[in-house]
């Protein structure tokens, strides 16, 4: 590698490995993603006492390929009343914010190649607002949803985009009040630096230990902000058939269903840099790569809580949510963060 | 407070990682000596501007990734228009009304809620991370400040309350 240094300079030999790096982090979340899918109708599946999907393919490996040859070889319908430019807009707005904050989450911590001088860290993109980069990006995310809902023009989707609307602004305040108790902790936005903190003591220094009660208000804010169960009122089926994505089909469906994966993980993500140390965990100082395994295995344990909450939780009522929201979850917010402001002043390094 | 703390001690706030990194892309924009400052970074995070090019490469990738497969399926898929097909999905019923008609206002009022507490979070984020310095006098000054900023807050919060903004039934 040191001859790509010598050849190009240091400053384009960082950009062609950052290059690699997207591509590869890329890739990675993307099976990941789409592996969630099946994961979760084999689960769901074994709850309710059936199998799932396990044809395509041993054990239905291949299953998100064929529904990914589906969706691109069914007939798509646009309905002729809706508005048609935001219409085709939405979904697009909606996968890449899903997309843009994956890449400033540290996958590991920095790795030295053996043999030359190169050492760089896993991590994609690493600035110093890394934290408020992902809250400002997943908050453009709502946009894609209340247009789909509006631009369609069916009651349905009005009223599933209305809701989306209200629910991911809600919920979207208690999520960012939560992370701000982690941030008096640590002192900086920059999430490798965050990570970086909650080495040693075997654990104990994971932020989960200092925040437990913002945990799980960031735990409840974040399936609410995913429109998952028991969250999912956006697209209750029994009573707005789809909710804001009722008049899309076949790959512009596959992308607001994706972009909702992308999300669980995203912020599955979040919580792991956040709560659980990220890549922290036993030999990583003498085998830097466990860290990814560690980061990674600890994001899929999140993902299963949502299959699994998915599996057994009914639906909220949607004044139950917005009660919930907005009487519950803000002023345990609020006190989380004045506990944690004071506890810091008395006991604070 | 902020924006008064910086007057009255402007090398304090100049030292802590947003701000500085704020004032080092101002300086950077200068064509005078500020060179060495833009330069450094207190923890390794890459200069400023070159920090954020992965951001703008990927967003590339996020743009062609859901382009490209909508682009392949116009070619593969069938294209058959019927206008019975493209009418409003009403569970088989002729839809009578538009779909855009008035709805409820309480969704105005959440927007607005939502705002107000919003803007309250994006400030407690900078107020966070100069929170804990190694001046302790400045700590108990932004403690204090920061009392006072969420009392206020709560006590809008309880009015609205009161007055039924946060009712949904």
């Amino acid at each position: 590698m040191d001859w790509l240094n010598n050849l190009v300079g240091p400053t384009v030999a960082r950009g062609i490995f950052q290059f690699i790096g997207i591509n590869v982090a890329f890739v990675v979340v993307l099976m990941i993603v789409a592996y969630t899918v099946l994961a979760e109708r084999r689960v769901l599946g074994f709850i309710q006492g059936r199998l799932g999907p396990n044809r395509v393919g041993p054990g239905g490996i291949l299953q998100p390929f064929a529904d990914l040859l589906k969706f691109i070889f069914k007939e798509e319908i646009v309905p002729d009343k809706s508005t048609r430019f935001i219409y085709f807009l939405a979904p697009f707005l909606a996968i890449t914010c899903a997309l843009m904050p994956i890449i400033v989450y540290p996958f590991g911590p920095e790795i030295h190649i053996p043999g030359t001088r190169i050492v760089f860290p896993l991590v994609v993109a690493r600035f110093d607002v890394a934290l408020l980069y992902v809250l400002a990006i997943t908050s453009v995310g709502v946009y894609g949803i209340a247009l789909a809902g509006w631009s369609s023009n069916n009651k349905y989707s009005l009223m599933g985009g209305l809701r989306s609307a209200a629910q991911l602004i809600s919920y979207e305040l208690s999520l960012g009040l939560s992370l701000v108790g982690v941030v008096l902790l640590s002192g900086t936005l920059d999430l490798y630096e965050i990570v970086g903190q909650q080495g040693g003591w075997h654990g104990l220094r994971w932020n989960i230990i200092f925040q437990p009660l913002g945990f799980i208000i960031y735990l409840i804010s974040a399936i609410a902000e995913t429109n998952r169960v028991p969250f999912d009122l956006p697209e209750a089926e029994t009573e707005l058939v789809a909710g804001f994505h009722t008049e899309y089909s076949a790959l512009k469906f596959a992308l607001f269903f994706m972009a909702e994966y992308v999300n669980m993980f995203t912020v599955s993500m979040l919580a792991t840099t956040m709560f659980f140390g990220g890549w922290q965990g036993p030999g990583v100082s003498t085998f830097p790569l466990l860290g990814i395994f560690y980061f990674l295995g600890k994001v899929i344990c999140f993902l299963f809580l949502y299959i699994w909450l998915r599996g057994t939780l009914p639906r909220f009522r949607f004044d139950q949510l917005m009660n919930f929201g907005w009487k519950f979850l803000l002023p345990m917010a609020i006190l989380n963060l004045i506990i944690t402001a004071t506890v810091v002043f008395f006991f604070g390094t | 407070m902020l924006i008064l703390r910086l007057l009255v001690d402007p090398d304090r706030v100049a030292n802590t990682a947003p701000t500085k990194h704020m004032l080092s892309l101002l300086l950077q924009a200068l064509p005078t000596n500020a060179a060495p400052v833009a330069a450094s970074n207190a923890n390794g995070a890459g200069s400023p501007l070159t920090a954020y090019w992965p951001v703008m490469i990927f967003f590339v990738f996020a743009i062609i990734f859901p382009v490209l497969p909508i682009v392949l399926g116009r070619l593969l898929r069938p294209n058959i228009y019927q206008k019975e097909k493209m009418r409003p999905y009403e569970c088989g019923i002729d839809p009578e009304t538009e779909a855009h008609d008035r709805f409820t206002v309480r969704y105005y009022i959440v927007a607005m809620l939502f705002l107000i507490f919003d803007v309250e979070t994006i400030f407690l984020l900078p107020w966070a991370i100069i929170f804990m310095g190694d001046d302790f006098t400045f700590t108990k000054f932004a403690l204090l400040e920061m009392f006072v900023f969420l009392g206020i807050l709560v006590l809008g919060y309880y009015y609205a309350w009161r007055k039924g903004a946060l009712e949904w039934a």
